[in-house]
């Protein structure tokens, strides 16, 4: 690897990303599935970062999930998005911050259709005008909330805790990172280091120590692949991407897996599991899986934020391992209590890869 | 029937003289990039379906061409429309439009 | 006579042009904007189809030049103007002054960086078909990154050629039987490497390469129809490669030690530039357009102003040097009028 070629291809690729006063915007799945991660971020945002972030009760989801199923037409989740930036100028704000890679990509692709074919904004006004009685303004600057922590990157760790090192060894974690697809590959000057390369969640792992491995499956599908999971038959598709990922990053023994899109999170932590009850196999060392965590729960590591506060003992494969590396101080009798304290409900153990409960 | 231990055998030319060339005809018309592919196969190789099933964008192109309607029809129908095909092209074939044209056209089409 | 004809760019075709005018009587001066002449022709270990050392060709080019023809290197033309029948051409620090002008720019390596997904100036062991000519002129074989001799390589053909993506959508002619050559080279150097050759279509147009293709076969290159999607590379710098085998309508997969990228002809930096201010435009490609493509292909839209070589599109050297002299009998006519 040459490393200075990388960085001129980072430097190529370099976007406009809003310094405060974010819109923020949930994905749909994630406060089911990695319930603390969302939360870390308006935290780390407000409280570490002394942002101004505003999310309204109001907004809706992009219906980008119905879209890429063709469920939604487009003409309905252009007149979503509007209602979206709508409510964005009610607020006074102007840098809308969505969460989800897929709402990213939704919106990325709206605005670029908004400019070449502004015939369709005309329509889209129309239709909210119709529909809500709303009119909107294009957001002034648009932002993953994955670019917001690339950019914020050296302030988090002017003020972390704990480095991505292996306590033990003193040596650099190894982390694979895997960017959603719509977040750089349709349009790749939206993307921070663009499609081929991307430095934006590379960038994250380097400022807080760790290194980054290049494995060939490096740019494949997770494996959510909207077509490939939403219809059962068709999973075995959906599985297979995952699988062929896995066995790609396995040689380069990564100690976790970092990505920003919902999805991805999603289906690289849960397809382990399956992939260990189907085929009796596991990619981590001593028959763990290999931890996939979100950048929010990376940037709230380094932080010293409590694991368990952050949700992350939801994840299929278990994290603990990896918190040890790190020498994460944490209490592991609390890692099934709610936030007062109670009993949470035990997950079931599985069969064929380790999981401590 | 009588058994002769043997049996005319089917003719597997492409018979362009028989062909039915109107799919090719009808997505060109509507979609002219359909003409450009120089059967590279850069979408097949990138094809995030195909390289779990036998799926070709590129064989089945060219099966229209050919006149082998079902063919094109059922290979269409293993496409995932994830369109990182359309990002390969080097001839900037709209690749995901023309096999949703060939879903579209099934209708019409079908023999 | 006397009359003076300029001529901007010292490679093959301004060279021959240059020997052919002063031979005719003509005071020629040779602009070249590098420190050397012979253009990328200098920069090639040997010639397709025969394999013949480039050195003895740019030798016998430069002989000629001891007084006139005369050269000025690392001397670039930052604009013609054309006053009269005059053509003024300025450089940083002098302005020169002809009767004709011969545009011989030539053309530059498309930088195959622009194909990120391919890794050139990332990944360590993907090469242009031109390093690979540096190597075998240095080492008399190619050399990985760290110094071992690679076992299997493979030649990725139409690198910035026949490609939309990156606004090349015209063929660069000679890349095709480049990597022929260089693949049988390799195979000489190296007798027990694995050599594999990832085209679209070979274009074996001229004399001697189609014989060059079948030595190639003989001699035991894979070619493989298919053109690369992605490179990605492995532990100790090994490159993955994928494509479609379209023969078996299969993706295929394979890890080499080394990938060479074809790289295609794409037009010289500054040279529309230059045309710009005597109001010519280029072609489509963003070659120097020629006045008729058929019957007049050395002549540009300014009268006294006329084009020979890569400068105009894609060319092998004998396309050169025969425009070259036609250049010569052109000007020679416009000089005589």
């Amino acid at each position: 690897m040459i490393k200075d070629g990388k960085k001129k291809v980072w430097d190529d690729y370099q976007k406009e990303i809003a310094d405060d006063k974010f819109y923020y915007v949930r994905s749909c799945i994630r406060q089911t599935i990695w319930p603390g991660s969302e939360n870390i971020y308006l935290r780390i945002l407000k409280d570490v970062l002394g942002k101004d972030i505003y999310e309204s009760e109001n907004h809706t989801t992009c219906t980008g999930i119905g879209y890429h199923s063709e469920v939604v037409p487009f003409e309905t989740i252009q007149t979503v998005v509007a209602r979206n930036f709508s409510l964005m100028k009610e607020a006074g704000y102007e840098n809308y911050n969505p969460s989800c890679v897929t709402s990213f990509g939704i919106y990325t692709e709206i605005l670029e259709t908004w400019h070449h074919f502004p015939d369709e904004k005309k329509k889209v006004i129309n239709f909210l005008k119709q529909a809500t009685n709303r009119d909107f303004v294009e957001p002034k600057n648009l932002a993953h909330t994955s670019d917001v922590l690339f950019k914020f990157r050296n302030e988090i760790a002017a003020k972390a805790k704990y480095k991505l090192i292996n306590k033990e060894t003193g040596k650099p974690l190894k982390v694979v990172d895997h960017i959603g697809c719509h977040y750089a590959k349709m349009f790749p000057n939206k993307g921070v280091g663009g499609a081929e390369y991307p430095q934006v969640l590379a960038g994250l792992v380097e400022t807080f120590g760790g290194e980054v491995i290049d494995y060939p499956e490096r740019r494949h599908c997770c494996g959510f692949g909207f077509r490939q999971y939403l219809v059962k038959a068709n999973r075995g598709y959906s599985i297979s991407a995952s699988k062929k990922k896995f066995e790609s990053m396995e040689p380069f023994k990564p100690d976790f897996i970092i990505t920003n899109c919902p999805g991805c999170n999603y289906f690289m932590d849960r397809w382990q599991y399956a992939l260990a009850e189907m085929e009796h196999k596991t990619y981590g060392e001593n028959g763990y899986g290999i931890p996939v965590l979100t950048y929010e729960e990376v940037a709230g590591l380094v932080l010293g934020f409590d694991p368990w506060e952050m949700g992350m003992q939801m994840h299929q494969v278990d994290v603990e391992p990896l918190l040890k590396k790190i020498g994460v101080e944490y209490d592991p009798s609390k890692k099934f209590k709610g936030a007062n304290g109670e009993d949470l409900p035990l997950p079931e153990k599985p069969n064929h890869i380790n999981f401590s409960v | 029937m009588v058994d002769f231990g043997y049996a005319p055998l089917e003719i597997k030319i492409h018979d362009l003289d028989k062909a039915n060339l109107t799919l090719g005809e009808w997505i060109a018309e509507r979609d002219e990039t359909f003409k450009h592919c120089i059967a590279c196969g850069s979408c097949t190789a990138t094809c995030t379906a195909g390289k779990f099933t036998a799926f070709s964008f590129r064989e089945m192109c060219h099966s229209i061409r050919r006149g082998e309607l079902m063919e094109a029809i059922t290979e269409s129908e293993k496409c995932m429309l994830c369109g990182k095909c359309i990002l390969a092209c080097p001839r900037n074939v709209n690749t995901r439009n023309i096999v949703k044209l060939v879903r579209k056209a099934n209708q019409n089409f079908r023999v | 006579m006397g009359k003076e004809v300029a001529i901007i760019g010292g490679g093959v075709a301004g060279l021959e042009a240059a020997n052919q005018l002063a031979t005719l009587g003509y005071n020629v001066i040779i602009f070249e904007k590098k420190g050397q002449p012979g253009g990328n022709a200098a920069k090639w270990d040997r010639l397709f189809p025969n394999r013949r050392h480039t050195s003895e060709v740019v030798n016998s080019l430069k002989s000629r030049l001891n007084g006139n023809p005369s050269i000025m290197l690392s001397t670039a033309i930052s604009s013609v103007t054309k006053s009269g029948n005059r053509f003024v051409l300025a450089t940083k620090g002098k302005n020169f002054e002809a009767d004709a002008i011969l545009l011989a720019t030539g053309f530059e390596l498309f930088p195959a960086e622009k194909k990120e997904e391919y890794g050139y100036g990332i990944y360590e062991n993907v090469i242009t078909s031109a390093e690979l000519e540096e190597m075998f002129a240095k080492h008399g074989k190619p050399v990985m990154k760290n110094g071992s001799t690679p076992s299997k390589i493979a030649f990725i053909h139409c690198v910035g050629s026949r490609d939309e993506k990156v606004n090349k959508p015209y063929c660069s002619k000679v890349c095709c039987v480049t990597a022929v050559k260089q693949a049988i080279e390799v195979k000489e150097a190296i007798p027990a490497a694995e050599v594999y050759s990832l085209y679209m279509d070979l274009r074996m147009f001229g004399p001697g390469y189609e014989d060059l293709y079948k030595e190639a076969q003989q001699i035991g290159i894979n070619f493989i129809r298919g053109r690369l999607s992605e490179a990605s590379e492995l532990d100790g710098g090994r490159v993955q490669i994928k494509t479609e085998d379209t023969l078996s309508s299969r993706p295929l997969k394979m890890s080499v030690d080394m990938v060479v990228l074809m790289v295609g002809m794409s037009p010289a930096l500054g040279t529309i530039e230059l045309i710009s201010g005597l109001g010519l435009k280029p072609n489509k490609d963003g070659f120097v357009a020629v006045a008729d493509y058929h019957l007049n292909p050395i002549g540009t839209g300014v009268e006294g102003v006329f084009v020979a070589g890569a400068c105009s599109g894609p060319s092998n050297i004998t396309d050169s040097v025969n425009a070259a002299r036609s250049a010569a009998i052109e000007i020679h006519k416009y000089l005589s009028k």
